[in-house]
């Protein structure tokens, strides 16, 4: 993995603002998530927060005005990082029940698509996706690389009560809802697991980078995970990846 | 402990913010007015982020079950003890079965009470800042009680022991630095939005203030990006959103000003129709 062209902007009285070029790819996103390891891997005694999105990180020293030296000492640990390659993240397989009951949307979009319900839902249980950010709610992950044939811009007028675990298309993205929310994507199924949970100590199992592929269940196997992840029963798949 | 007999228009129990879950979506949150809430504990001598209630506009009806000291700040909302009117920004004691109300709003909109220890309501993620889907309530309702640490010696060692400070109320200016995609606005839309003066639309909440005057530009939304307490951003359509201390992580609005942390406190006293003028900071 090369190194990019950077820009560094102060941003408010304690934060930086790295931004790389203006678009959205895989390879980019590893890159900035490496960054962000190596940034707080040379900061541990440093009360700072770093966090990222698709193509920008942001450093945030907390209470403490920043100034140039603070943006000489990121690059020289932007460069440091040239000759790492080697990156770990996890692959979850999350279960979703696409039933016709809980794929509120389904309809709309096999007329909108003029594809088939059956062929929609295979498509997207077939691609392994990327999570590049997670906002809007804790916990929402924002999942690229959806197979084109179903990208679909999102509502004009977002629905108001989307259940919480309904999964969804927006544009050229896929998501989970983590909690009942009003949303604006096009619902497709519903996942029984919990995307985030306060009682646990890292409530979001999932981080940026991390991969996801959706596998089909039925009804009666939704009622039954629902149950399993309730009595706090259910594990996640999940295996390591090296990309 | 504090038994809620009637919450008021919208209280909360607020810290200085839950940090380090930004990246999971999980805002920072925290007092809105952080000047005022430090101050309310600093009079009691409590720990700056001590968790205080913050009030909105219309105050709640407060029955003490145990003697405390309290110290209110913030918004003038005319409080009471016993009905009868005390004032703000001192230590007041308070005997088992006091009951604390508010009145009529004279200024500012939001109003800090401290108490002793600070309320001891449940921490999650590192912070007691009430928020959807992360605290058990989001806000406070009818019936609740709270807890409150007891008291064990009356002796107080503030750092303050009075406070008067309302200009932080009365001005207009708010602070701000240039945001990331400010120099993409053209000259006279660069001189404009320091020249205008704005005011703030009903939509203003924890979340975000959106301002009244529209703000014709051409800039390009951005590929979700970046934000933080006090980011303004400009929409397509004109409208300029001010993000505040329960603002969502990040967003595809081009971020033109970045309002410092006074300039926040002092925004956050603010309410609908309230004029406002941008003040640049160079640097």
């Amino acid at each position: 993995m090369g190194l990019y062209d950077l820009k560094y902007k102060k941003f408010g009285e304690n934060s930086i603002l790295v931004k790389w070029p203006s678009i959205i790819d895989e390879n980019i996103l590893k890159n900035i998530l490496l960054f962000k390891s190596e940034i707080i891997k040379a900061n541990l005694d440093l009360n700072i927060y770093v966090k990222t999105s698709y193509n920008s990180l942001l450093v945030t020293y907390l209470k403490k005005p920043v100034d140039s030296s603070k943006v000489n000492e990121l690059k020289n640990i932007y460069k440091s990082i040239g000759s790492i390659k080697i990156q770990v993240f996890n692959k979850w397989t999350i279960p979703v029940c696409y039933d016709i009951s809980f794929g509120k949307d389904l309809v709309f979009l096999e007329k909108s698509l003029s594809i088939k319900k059956e062929e929609i839902i295979s498509l997207h249980a077939s691609k392994d996706y990327r999570v590049y950010n997670i906002g809007f709610l804790p916990g929402f992950l924002y999942l690229g690389g959806m197979d084109s044939e179903i990208h679909h811009p999102r509502k004009e007028k977002p629905s108001l009560n989307i259940e919480k675990g309904a999964v969804g298309i927006g544009g050229s993205q896929t998501g989970i809802y983590p909690n009942k929310s009003p949303g604006g994507w096009h619902i497709i199924g519903r996942t029984p697991i919990n995307l985030f949970d306060i009682e646990k100590a890292s409530p979001c199992l999932i981080n940026s980078g991390d991969k996801v592929k959706f596998v089909s269940i039925s009804l009666e196997q939704y009622q039954l995970i629902s149950v399993q992840v309730e009595s706090n029963i259910y594990e996640l798949n999940k295996t390591l990846i090296d990309d | 402990m504090i038994e809620v007999i009637k919450s008021g228009l919208y209280s909360t129990i607020q810290d200085l913010g839950r940090f380090g879950f930004e990246n999971y979506g999980v805002p920072i949150s925290g007092s809105m007015d952080q000047f005022s809430s430090i101050i309310s504990n600093k009079l009691l001598g409590n720990k700056d982020q001590d968790a205080v209630m913050e009030i909105t506009m219309t105050g709640p009806v407060l029955k003490f079950l145990e003697k405390t000291k309290i110290s209110i700040t913030g918004a003038d909302i005319s409080p009471s003890i016993n009905n009868n009117p005390v004032k703000l920004n001192i230590v007041h004691n308070i005997n088992k079965g006091d009951l604390l109300s508010f009145g009529k709003l004279k200024y500012g909109i939001r109003s800090y009470l401290s108490v002793l220890g600070g309320f001891l309501t449940k921490e999650v993620m590192g912070s007691k800042s009430m928020y959807p889907n992360i605290t058990k309530s989001f806000r406070i309702a009818n019936g609740d009680f709270l807890k409150i640490k007891t008291l064990n010696k009356i002796n107080i060692d503030p750092e303050i022991t009075q406070i008067n400070y309302l200009e932080h109320f009365k001005t207009n200016k708010i602070k701000v630095f240039k945001g990331p995609e400010f120099d993409e606005l053209s000259e006279t839309q660069k001189n404009n939005i320091f020249k205008n003066n704005f005011t703030i639309s009903n939509n203003n909440n924890r979340m975000a203030f959106q301002l009244n005057e529209p703000f014709v530009n051409q800039l390009k939304p951005i590929i979700t990006s970046l934000v933080m307490q006090g980011t303004v951003q400009l929409t397509p359509s004109g409208k300029l959103i001010i993000l505040m201390r329960d603002n969502q992580t990040c967003g595809g609005y081009p971020r033109v000003l970045q309002l410092n942390e006074s300039a926040i406190n002092k925004l956050s006293q603010k309410y609908m129709n309230n004029e406002i003028k941008f003040e640049l900071i160079e640097n």
